[in-house]
């Protein structure tokens, strides 16, 4: 069984070698060194590593990044979960509804985040209006280094929450029958069969979207830098948006390199972490 | 529980002759399935007529306060303003070169891989793909840059080309494995008992028979490859750029030009949206088959 296949996935296999895995090789051999955009390298074993821990903004970055990814996972998942249980039913024009709901997630995100960007702002920007309308106090948004970060997390949510909701919906449609019945049997409220039944069941489904989620919101890029390119100041200066001003406007390669390495085994480990959870909620 | 069976309404109604409290209670879930599915709509539906309003409003309306939502003399000079004012057929042609030429690549090394890893089940490549979807994009940029750079390949078209095919290798595996996986399993035997290798199973078999899932992995692939921003602006060079560098640059020089900051934003995202909105049930298929079963 084994070799009969080979050639279909060998193809496969060796671009991705060159793509994927000689860049991480790569990588982690710059890292190694004081390397110059130039060409001059020296070899200086583990020091690009000690001093990006010894960078206050390098530290700074991990934080906000961590706050960012906690807003923008748990708002998706709780959303995107209520969502899935609406789009679960059946309702007329339910594609169409479905196709505008999932929009966000496609669109372009440059594109997208153009238009937050300028409803965003303070005097001119619509949300400010919308919140006066309502009779809210306005807001700074992304012009405050105090608000700025739940400010873009709310457009990640926008964003993202709709894979959440497929996501879900997948794990919906594919729930035994029976469970039902006997709760319909028992006379139980909907909100009950939601509790005790469905939740439980899709449990391992949300945690799948608990940790594409995390990724995503830890290597968040297009939005940040869109909207706010990292500021005001360095308020919103992520790990992604920290490591590219480190790589491609100090040319700093060796040091940016150390950092996607201790990016690359920090996603790792959170992901491994939360597979481990999921092992444990699985029901099958 | 026991509280809310107390106070909540009577559990198991006994069934009424009269069909009102039926039909009453059907449009009142029908009432709040309306309400529920109208909120969750409105936001999107809200950021896309706002970018919409935004682009065919002259400044004058772009600038009022309290904001004026729709438009009292619509005009396309913001269009007009993007489509002179810039090289955007360039930039379109360098997007739809990338996006096509790294999904038509992703497709011919994809699909079989993926045939080869439903059939032989090595589901160890699949974690592998998964690997490659959580690092992040900037981590393959900076060995890139270096090595495109030593070999001469920065900014060109090529150099995208072969970088999209990050994006688009994956999705085409996820997919092609998950469409695969469903097939019924006999048609190929039968071909086996005739005496077709592997090979020609695949091409006159599975092939034919994959196409829907080859429709979507191509949709999916071309889609990202389209929006992605990052590499075209660390790779790219003056001539080379994509669209979404295009309307981040309007962004930069045109802080508060709201009309041809909206028209741009709508000229790179008007195609993808419009197929989102058209093929949003293979769409939906195939995002949620891989997560599901993973």
């Amino acid at each position: 069984m084994g070799t009969r296949y080979l050639w279909f996935i060998a193809p496969a296999v060796i671009v991705t070698v060159a793509i994927i895995i000689f860049p991480w090789m790569f990588t982690i051999y710059m890292s190694l060194h004081d390397w110059q955009i130039t060409g001059a390298q020296t070899f200086i074993g583990l020091d690009n590593y000690v001093s990006a821990f010894a960078d206050r903004r390098f530290i700074a970055a991990i934080w906000r990044t961590g706050l960012y990814a906690v807003f923008s996972v748990t708002l998706p998942v709780i959303l995107g979960t209520a969502a899935a249980t609406v789009f679960h039913h059946e309702f007329p024009l339910r594609g169409l509804l479905r196709g505008i709901f999932i929009m966000p997630m496609m669109a372009t995100p440059v594109a997208v985040a153009l238009v937050w960007a300028m409803m965003f702002h303070p005097q001119l920007g619509v949300l400010n209006y919308l919140l006066k309308s309502v009779g809210l106090p306005p807001s700074l948004w992304v012009y405050s280094p105090n608000t700025v970060l739940p400010a873009l997390a709310m457009v990640e949510t926008w964003q993202w929450t709709p894979l959440v909701m497929l996501i879900v919906l997948g794990g919906l449609a594919t729930l035994p029958v029976e469970p039902y019945e006997s709760a319909r049997i028992d006379g139980a409220q909907p909100w009950q069969t939601f509790v005790y039944i469905t939740l439980p069941l899709v449990m391992p489904v949300i945690l799948v979207a608990v940790v594409l989620r995390t990724i995503d919101a830890l290597k968040a890029f297009d939005l940040i830098f869109t909207i706010t390119q990292g500021g005001p100041g360095t308020a919103s200066e992520t790990l992604n948006i920290y490591l590219y001003l480190k790589a491609f406007s100090f040319y700093q390669i060796g040091q940016a390199s150390a950092i996607v390495v201790i990016f690359f085994v920090m996603i790792v480990a959170l992901s491994l972490g939360a597979l481990a959870l999921r092992e444990r909620t699985r029901w099958t | 529980m026991d509280v809310m069976q107390a106070v909540g309404p009577s559990v198991a109604p006994l069934r009424s002759l009269s069909p009102w409290p039926r039909l009453w209670a059907q449009a009142r879930r029908g009432l709040i399935l309306g309400v529920a599915v109208f909120v969750l709509v409105m936001p999107a539906l809200f950021v896309f007529l706002w970018m919409l309003s935004l682009a065919l409003k002259p400044d004058v309306e772009n600038t009022a306060y309290p904001p004026i939502f729709i438009p009292r003399s619509p005009t396309l000079d913001s269009f007009r303003q993007i489509l002179d004012g810039s090289p955007i057929g360039r930039y379109t042609m360098n997007s739809a070169v990338v996006a096509g030429g790294s999904t038509l690549i992703a497709l011919i090394l994809g699909v079989p891989a993926g045939y080869g890893i439903a059939k032989s089940q090595q589901r160890g490549m699949l974690g592998f793909v998964l690997i490659a979807r959580m690092t992040p994009a900037l981590s393959y940029l900076i060995p890139w840059f270096i090595m495109f750079r030593a070999i001469g390949l920065n900014n060109t078209l090529t150099a995208l080309v072969i970088t999209h095919l990050v994006i688009g290798l994956p999705v085409v595996i996820w997919v092609m494995v998950g469409f695969f996986d469903g097939l019924p399993r006999d048609l190929e035997e039968a071909a086996a008992v005739d005496g077709a290798s592997p090979w020609q199973a695949f091409w006159h078999v599975a092939l034919p028979l994959g196409r829907p899932g080859i429709v979507v992995a191509s949709l999916l692939a071309f889609i990202f490859s389209w929006n992605n921003f990052i590499f075209a602006v660390v790779l790219a060079g003056r001539e080379t750029r994509t669209l979404p560098v295009l309307v981040f640059n309007t962004l930069t020089f045109e802080r508060l030009a709201f009309g041809p900051l909206a028209a741009a934003a709508i000229l790179v995202t008007l195609p993808v949206l419009i197929v989102t909105v058209l093929v949003q049930r293979q769409i939906v298929v195939g995002m949620t088959a891989g997560a599901v079963k993973s």
